[in-house]
């Protein structure tokens, strides 16, 4: 087994608001090895940004604050980096590309300015016509047409596919060797959806940086990933590569999510989304954060007081989910049981 | 799996009200059990205005400066029973003294002899009855414009831009300060109008805002199928929606128009004696350099009124507009 | 860009013609300037009815307007009635030293406060931020009039106690002295301080809001990530987008320098626009009035119009077609 490029540890996170305290992301533990995609799904309020801005150092401090924790990055702790030293690797060994196109590039700024900027700051000794020509490739590379004419242009001047496939072009520009694409096709139309996450699966195989892909759109993580983390409430839930997590789910929340996808190949009556709300993170229930909607709780003892742990289910396959009855699941098949259509590696 | 729950009691043109939160939502509790209620989830429905109330009573420079802007406004409401003298009270032999408790003059006497503190007093009465109309006109004025421009639209809309326009391209202080001289003949009351009669532009065209992008709303078709009438459509369903803005301008202009007032009377076109002024009586202050008092409690009475009313203006937009990402003073 | 800004004046000519008949109108009817003579027993009726037919004063409004408008053009704003005198060169003098003490101001005012603003908005809830915050809070509450005779009433304070002038209370200058001597430095500090101080809450205030408005976009969160250092992330692209909206203030309000300000003005005797506007308005010497009136709305209009322009050119995405 390769060594972890990323390896986060107990990490959490909170935010301090006029309401109480939130905890946005409670003791989270895994790994990114090498050259892989691996996806973290969840709710919205699940945490899964969180904890990838928090190793980058971009949340607020004032409200937001990692309270433990260790992120590993090629042997060095990215959280007890102190601020000039964890610029050095932002954008440059570790970047990221956001959700919205729209507000994530600065309007009053020419584009091809703000991609040569990601590469100055890092390089400021390149002279400037390299530069230019660098960005101008990695314009290509993503399949901005036109690359030279739109060098000058504004932001406002892209369509929103292109601006994300800008945005790429910006964050795999220094050949990064992790790549965060946080909810990189949320904001835009299913069809330029596609169109940037083939730019997305381009990008990867040409560059080969690991990717931590953040969605909670199943689909993509099937089309993508080859591992998946699933986080509910701040947790992680299950974790597993992708086949067998469609395939043999181990906690209700994942059985839960998929069941709520419409499956084309079949006729169903009503669509079965998962009852209830997610909970406030200010004030958690005690116990199982899932339990109050689970199927499988009923409301016993050990959800309701004793926080499930992450823990092997299927005998070594690296397959981990965090319930208590999670062998009660064993046969238990979703939706997705017949073989998951463009599957991955 | 369960059906929605029933919406409440229709009102009578078929159509709800639509709960326009402000930035919490309204979670209804879609066929829950008990269960649910037990396990500590929040599912409560919070009306609007409970939000709103919580998050004002947090602000603790609001609540401060609504405590005291009520006991300045409230000395100036029961004047004739707290000042200790009649404001127009000439004493002679008591001619530009200094405050002093002998003959309970707080604030001093002026140039001939009348008591600070009864002036100041019942100048405080003066500033609140001309601010307090003010904005409550010119709000009227302009909500009923910037509901007419925005919900017809079209010419109607136009010409009445237009007005607006043409009122903003004036050069304000010295309009007012025409108006005042010409017409205002020195009673707050006429003065308190030309004021009125200028300061609806701004609203109404946050008012004419929201009704020219709540129009289109899908609710407002449904009233219009159900039969509603133009104007039930536009002060039930939408004017509520512009109450915030209405709220806060609101506020912030009685602030405004105290300053303004105080400006005119100062220059000696706005309010004339005997009617008592804040700003008529710093007057006697730049004619007497060296009597400190007359300057200072008047002009530090307007300061203290509009610092009051700007924090409760900025804990009102706080607690009714907190997508308005707003900073705390 | 050119369309619009010729549409644009087109389209103020209309504006600027109903308003100021309203105006002139309003001020006609309120205001008789033969008021005076006719209190006065030494005019006889023949002279008052030669004056009011000079002045075309005996004719409806709309004709007296008429009137007006072709002196504006040809007799270079026309003459004061009480006066006699042309208005033109009062105005054109008063308007020189009203834009000194004004442009002087601002500038001050601007400077400081987008500094301030800046600093405050990074080091936000900080001494320096609650310090400057409260500034602006009183900047805002204090009356010009007030704050103009505080500082008057200071200094005459202090000559009297001391017999020392550092800085005079009225007026322009003492006899003698020119426009840009120190005794004209003298004179204009305190309005200058006055009309800076509350600009100056004005500008730190909206600065500091806009550039907290910048600060936690999605942009600026994507300058941090490609590794920016703080400095260049504030500078290069925060305080790029948060002046736009202030530079455009900042225009509106060089635009009043042509109104002159109408209390500091009074409250120190400068020999400006606004102050003798005020003194005409008491003496009702109406066309003087009417003249300040339209010379200061035509500003209005410039100064929006160049306020949106800029606005324009600072912004890309705005594109006036």
């Amino acid at each position: 087994m390769p060594e972890p490029i990323l390896s986060i540890k107990n990490l959490a996170v909170e935010f301090t608001t006029d309401d109480g305290v939130v905890h946005a992301v409670d003791d989270i533990t895994y790994d990114v090895f090498p050259g892989e995609t691996l996806g973290i799904v969840g709710e919205s309020g699940s945490g899964k940004s969180v904890s990838t801005l928090s190793i980058l150092g971009l949340i607020p401090q004032p409200p937001g604050r990692v309270v433990s924790g260790t992120a590993m990055f090629k042997g060095k702790d990215l959280l007890k980096m102190g601020k000039r030293e964890l610029r050095r690797f932002r954008g440059d060994e570790v970047a990221m590309v956001f959700q919205d196109p729209m507000t994530s590039l600065n309007p009053v700024l020419k584009v091809g300015y703000q991609l040569s900027e990601a590469i100055k700051t890092h390089y400021p000794k390149v002279k400037d016509d390299e530069v230019k020509k660098r960005v101008v490739d990695l314009l290509t590379l993503v399949g901005v047409p036109n690359p030279d004419t739109r060098y000058s242009q504004y932001p406002h001047e892209f369509s929103g596919g292109m601006r994300q496939r800008a945005m790429i072009a910006m964050a795999i520009a220094n050949s990064p060797s992790l790549l965060i694409a946080d909810e990189p096709t949320t904001a835009l139309d299913v069809t330029i959806q596609a169109q940037v996450l083939e730019v997305l699966k381009t990008v990867q195989d040409e560059t080969n940086a690991a990717t931590i892909l953040i969605t909670h759109d199943l689909g993509i993580i099937a089309e993508l990933c080859e591992r998946v983390l699933v986080m509910y409430a701040g947790r992680i839930v299950e974790s597993g590569d992708v086949r067998t997590i469609f395939q043999n789910p181990r906690h209700p929340y994942t059985i839960g999510l998929m069941d709520s996808l419409p499956k084309l190949t079949e006729d169903e009556e009503w669509l079965r989304p998962i009852p209830g709300q997610p909970p406030s993170l200010i004030n958690r229930p005690p116990g199982c954060a899932f339990h109050p909607r689970c199927f499988l709780s009923q409301g016993r003892l050990p959800c309701r007081e004793e926080v499930p742990q992450l823990r092997e289910v299927d005998g070594g396959a690296d397959h981990y989910a965090a319930c208590h009855f999670a062998e009660e699941l064993v046969g238990h098949h979703s939706k997705f049981s017949t073989p998951v259509a463009g599957g991955v590696a | 799996m369960t059906e929605p729950t029933t919406p409440a009691a229709p009102d009578d043109d078929g159509v709800l009200p639509p709960v326009q939160t402000i930035g919490g939502t309204v979670a209804a509790p879609v066929g829950l059990g008990d269960a649910a209620y037990e396990a500590g989830l929040e599912v409560e429905a919070r009306s609007q205005w409970s939000y709103a109330r919580r998050r004002f009573l947090r602000h603790r420079l609001a609540m401060g400066s609504l405590v005291g802007l009520i006991l300045i406004f409230g000395a100036g409401g029961i004047a004739n029973l707290i000042a200790p003298y009649a404001f127009d009270q000439i004493d002679l032999n008591n001619v530009l003294h200094g405050p002093t408790t002998n003959g309970q003059h707080y604030f001093g006497t002026d140039e001939i002899g009348r008591d600070y503190f009864s002036r100041v007093i019942y100048g405080i009465r003066t500033s609140e009855t001309v601010g307090l109309f003010v904005a409550g006109v010119s709000s009227t004025i302009g909500l009923i414009i910037g509901a007419f421009a925005g919900y017809y639209g079209g010419w109607l809309d136009n010409a009445l831009m237009r007005l607006t326009d043409l009122v903003l391209t004036l050069p304000a202080l010295a309009i007012l300060l025409t108006a005042a001289a010409l017409l205002g003949q020195g009673s707050q009351w006429r003065v308190a109008v030309i004021l009125a009669l200028f300061f609806w532009t701004g609203l109404a065209r946050i008012v004419r805002g929201v009704f020219l992008s709540l129009r289109e709303k899908e609710y407002v078709e449904a009233a219009k199928a159900a039969g509603s009438g133009d104007l039930r459509i536009m002060f039930r369903h939408i004017l509520p929606n512009t109450l915030g803005p209405v709220i806060v301008n609101g506020t912030l202009s009685v602030a405004a128009a105290i300053l303004v007032e105080a400006a005119l009377s100062f220059l000696g076109f706005g309010i004339k004696p005997p009617t008592p002024a804040l700003g008529a009586l710093v007057v006697s202050g730049q004619q007497n350099p060296q009597k400190w008092w007359l300057t200072i409690f008047p002009g530090l009475t307007i300061v203290l009124i509009v610092l009051c009313i700007n924090f409760i203006g900025d804990g009102l937009r706080d607690a009714l507009d907190p997508t308005q990402r707003r900073i705390r003073a | 860009m050119l369309t619009y800004i010729t549409r644009r004046i087109l389209y103020s000519i209309p504006v600027l013609i109903v308003s100021t008949f309203l105006i002139f109108s309003f001020v006609s009817l309120a205001g008789d300037p033969r008021a005076n003579m006719l209190a006065n027993p030494n005019f006889s009726a023949i002279t008052y009815k030669n004056l009011s037919h000079r002045y075309h004063l005996d004719r409806p409004i709309p004709i007296r307007y008429g009137y007006w408008v072709k002196d504006v053009f040809t007799n270079k704003l026309g003459v004061s009635l009480r006066t006699s005198q042309p208005i033109w060169p009062d105005i054109a003098r008063t308007l020189g030293h009203s834009a000194q003490v004004i442009f002087i101001a601002e500038l001050i005012a601007m400077i400081l406060g987008i500094a301030v603003g800046i600093f405050s908005a990074i080091r936000q809830y900080s001494l320096f931020d609650y310090f400057f915050t409260s500034v602006s809070f009183l900047g805002y509450a204090m009356p010009t009039f007030w704050l103009a005779l505080l500082l008057q009433i200071l200094f005459v304070d202090i000559y009297l106690k001391w017999h020392v002038r550092i800085f005079y209370t009225a007026g322009l200058n003492n006899p003698g002295y020119g426009t840009w001597s120190l005794d004209r430095l003298q004179h204009i500090a305190l309005p200058v301080a006055t009309i800076a101080i509350i600009s100056f809450a004005l500008y730190s205030r909206y600065m500091r809001a806009s550039m907290l408005d910048v600060i936690n976009t999605d942009y600026v969160r994507t300058a941090r990530a490609k590794g920016l250092s703080e400095w260049h992330v504030v500078m290069r692209h925060v305080v790029r987008n948060a002046m736009i909206p202030i530079l455009t203030v900042a225009a509106l309000n060089f635009g009043g320098v042509i109104g002159g300000a109408l209390i500091t003005e009074s409250v120190f005797t400068l020999d400006g626009m606004g102050y003798y506007f005020v003194q005409k308005l008491g003496q009702l010497d109406l066309y003087a009035v009417m003249a300040y009136l339209l010379i200061t709305a035509i500003s209005i209009i410039v100064f929006n119009l160049i306020a949106d322009v800029l606005y324009g050119y600072l912004d890309p995405r705005i594109r006036y077609d």
